[in-house]
């Protein structure tokens, strides 16, 4: 049986593969130029418009296109690259993505060429279509023109990756199979925009030169020039400088202004499989005085500006994915930044990020205590500073505190109709008076906000009881049949003894005061470096 | 044409493979705002896919192509932009529908949660006195669930998050679409009703339908709305 090719299907498959390489060529750097693109549809064929989409021949990128191929088309070994990069007014250059069309052995003999295989090319040049405005790069060269443009440079051969930096990403486009190999169109891009951030905040003039003159060829090492992608020659975008939050983009250190108590660094897209420290993730930073490892601050940007307390949480080097920490409730609070100390997945189970953090990352004692509280108080929350003191401020009293005044409860034990239950008795013998909490008042501001109406009822209403011996029996509870029922735990877990980190005096330190501590603590977390270094290699 | 949002398959035809309708559900989490351009992203990145030029028959069965230009659109409360075809009619279709669905989230009885469905289904002529069978062969539904955030900077962090989620959405259907399974074969003049949407003046969609479902605060879907979106067909 004949499975060769026709002379007439050969020739046909041919001359679809050539135009598609270089129609793909026309959709990458049209994507690529920073405007928005829009071609008519039309209803009558026009004869010209290939694989019956509307995209446009820009003169200069088919004939560079055409000069890469060099008659030949892509085949095993040899692929059809679309190099895109950007270049700094200061002439600092960087790829950011590598367009791979390439061609394997897998051949697909049944499938008609003219009918299937030119379908199926229209296909995936769709989906080219849809896929370039998804990439990182899509962003950024929607916002050339100031401070860098994007450049092409189309080349044959092998593909060439290294540029891209360590943990680029691939996607992958689509395939076709042919009768003489399937066609694959993927993309490799950069994750590390990393060396952008200082760079970011100058402001340069407008490159013009380069923006106009899209024809000189520019001595590159490399074997092809490269080619701005833009060519609004002269147009003035109105000078206006992104601003800190748009360049996002880039690798972004924006600030929040309001509230105060919140600092958010955001961090490009995509996911991060390794990041060099320069990087940082989305952090929301409680302002509480508390213990925070000492990273070499980043980009150099934010955390001295706003005088916050800056947590980089220790772990960002680790091999997973860092995301952003979001309102939490879009399908629950994103997982932990790992931290060297655990060095596994079992950190996202935490749901509170930041703390848990610094919590691992300080390995002194002194500190240690700090963050056991907040970790512990932030356990099962979600990682807002607000809730965070919320968890750490509210003292419900239980209905009878029988320890002594420096109690709190935490807001997770409270009993239902705590008010009502009567008093215990079993426990010790001193003091079954119900004190309230010895300064509810000069605790957090929040404090007022969070005290619930039942526990301030108790408390402020049972110092004036008097107090009557009665069996404490908990709601819904059986009797005492089992030795542990919910009246002996409700008995034993009611009071626990205040964490001492949490006395009134942290509770009542103002924010300025914890800021000026700062300082002092950060001399003492870096003297202690090699300690912390040694704590972290034992847990490895 | 009421009925539930998911359509069955019903019998073998003739012409094609096992009838297995494909599909194939999406989610999102955006806030109120957002919830249109989220679903007009989706619902235009797969219609790109799934449509053609207008078809011109000639003589002995064969016809040309019409071209299908597309345009970019950028997002207003996603940091996303898309990609879509170039129809006027279609992008007002979807947007009728998506409107329709974004009131009936706001509306009453509805804790934020729901999906739309996107359908494309082939025609199959039935006799006198029954009416066309409408067999599904690709199904797209994207649950949606609505947020409330309680300040800007949150709104900012969301603006970022959904264009990230978008991002890998369209990632996915360019996935899905790339594994080329069963599409209706390219039909006769005759046909062509019965497998596109000829409605339009320049571009040529697979027939579809969208459907939405609203999920009440129990949990059950207590609403569902079928509209027509093609010219009505019905035989009699």
């Amino acid at each position: 049986m004949d499975t060769d090719l026709s002379s007439q299907d050969r020739k046909d498959l041919d001359k679809f593969i050539k135009f598609f390489a270089l129609k793909t060529v026309q959709v990458i750097v049209q994507a690529r130029l920073g405007e928005k693109i829009c071609t008519r549809s039309s209803s009558s064929p026009t004869g010209s418009d290939w694989f019956n989409l509307a995209i446009k021949d820009i003169p200069e990128v088919t004939h560079e296109a055409k000069k890469a191929l060099a008659g030949q088309l892509p085949a095993v070994g040899r692929s059809m690259c679309v190099e895109i990069s950007l270049k700094t007014s200061e002439g600092d250059s960087m790829e950011l993505e590598i367009w791979c069309l390439e061609m394997n052995e897998k051949c697909d003999k049944e499938i008609k060429v003219s009918y299937t295989v030119y379908n199926r090319l229209s296909l995936l040049l769709k989906s080219l279509l849809a896929i370039t405005r998804v990439t990182p790069a899509y962003r950024l060269s929607r916002k050339q023109g100031h401070e860098y443009v994007i450049l092409y440079r189309i080349y044959f051969g092998e593909v060439q990756l290294s540029g891209l930096g360590e943990g680029f990403q691939t996607v992958r486009v689509g395939t076709v199979g042919t009768p003489v190999g399937t066609i694959t169109l993927s993309c490799a891009y950069r994750i590390n925009l990393a060396f952008m951030s200082t760079r970011q905040f100058e402001r340069t003039p407008p490159i013009m030169g380069i923006i106009i003159d899209h024809f000189v060829d520019r001595p590159y090492p490399s074997s092809s020039p490269m080619h701005p992608c833009n060519y609004r020659a002269g147009e003035d975008n109105g000078a206006v400088y992104p601003s800190v939050e748009d360049s996002q983009e880039v690798c972004t250190t924006s600030f929040s202004t309001s509230p105060p108590s919140q600092c958010v660094f955001t961090v490009t897209k995509a996911h991060f499989q390794t990041s060099p420290p320069m990087v940082t993730d989305t952090l929301k930073v409680p302002v509480m005085g508390l213990a925070f490892s000492h990273q070499p601050a980043a980009l150099g940007v934010g955390s001295a500006d706003m005088g916050y307390p800056v947590l980089f949480a220790g772990g960002l080097n680790a091999a997973h994915p860092h995301q952003l920490i979001g309102p939490g409730k879009e399908g629950g609070v994103p997982p932990v930044p790992n931290q060297p100390a655990h060095g596994t997945q079992a950190d996202q189970e935490r749901m509170c990020t930041p703390l848990d953090g610094v919590h691992y990352s300080a390995a002194t004692p002194s500190s240690s205590e700090d963050t056991e509280t907040v970790s512990n108080s932030s356990e099962g929350k979600c990682g807002s500073p607000h809730d965070l003191l919320e968890t750490i401020f509210i003292r419900k009293v239980g209905a009878f505190v029988n320890k002594p005044i420096n109690q709190v409860t935490m807001a997770n034990l409270d009993i239902p109709f705590a008010m009502f239950a009567p008093k215990n008795v079993e426990l010790e013998d001193n003091d079954p008076m119900v004190n309230p909490p010895e300064s509810p008042e000069t605790e957090s501001p929040l404090q007022g906000s969070l005290h619930s109406e039942g526990s301030s009822g108790s408390s402020t209403g049972n110092t004036h009881d008097d107090f009557v011996m009665i069996d404490f029996k908990p709601a819904f509870s059986k009797d005492d049949i089992l030795p542990m029922d919910l009246g002996t735990f409700y008995r034993e877990f009611q009071n626990p003894p205040q964490l001492s980190s949490l006395s009134i005096d942290i509770g009542a330190q103002s924010m300025a005061e914890d800021l000026d501590s700062l300082p002092e603590k950060l001399a003492v977390h870096e003297k202690n470096v090699k300690e912390f270094d040694a704590f972290v290699e034992t847990l490895q | 044409m009421v009925g539930p949002g998911r359509s069955r398959c019903c019998g073998p035809s003739g012409a094609a493979p096992a009838m297995n309708c494909r599909a194939e559900v999406l989610e999102v989490s955006v806030e109120g705002r957002q919830v249109e351009e989220a679903m007009l992203a989706v619902l235009h990145t797969i219609l790109l896919h799934r449509s053609t030029g207008k078809f011109h028959y000639k003589k002995e069965g064969t016809y040309s192509i019409g071209t299908v230009g597309t345009q970019d659109v950028d997002c207003d409360f996603i940091d996303f932009a898309y990609v879509r075809v170039s129809s006027e009619e279609l992008d007002r279709a979807l947007r009728k529908a998506v409107g329709e669905f974004k009131n009936a989230l706001r509306g009453s009885g509805s804790d934020g949660m729901g999906q739309i469905s996107l359908e494309f289904y082939q025609k199959k002529k039935s006799r006198w006195p029954f009416s066309d069978e409408c067999i599904p062969w690709e199904l797209w539904t994207i649950k949606v669930n609505v947020v409330n955030l309680a300040n800007e900077q949150e709104r900012q962090i969301c603006r970022e998050k959904v264009g990230e989620k978008l991002c890998e959405k369209t990632i996915n259907i360019v996935e899905l679409m790339n594994r080329h399974e069963y599409l209706p074969k390219m039909p006769t003049q005759s046909e062509v009703d019965n497998v596109f949407d000829t409605s339009l003046k320049d571009v040529q969609p697979y027939l579809y339908k969208i459907s939405y479902q609203i999920t009440d605060s129990l949990g059950t879907s207590v609403t569902t709305t079928m509209r027509r979106l093609i010219k009505d067909t019905l035989a009699l």
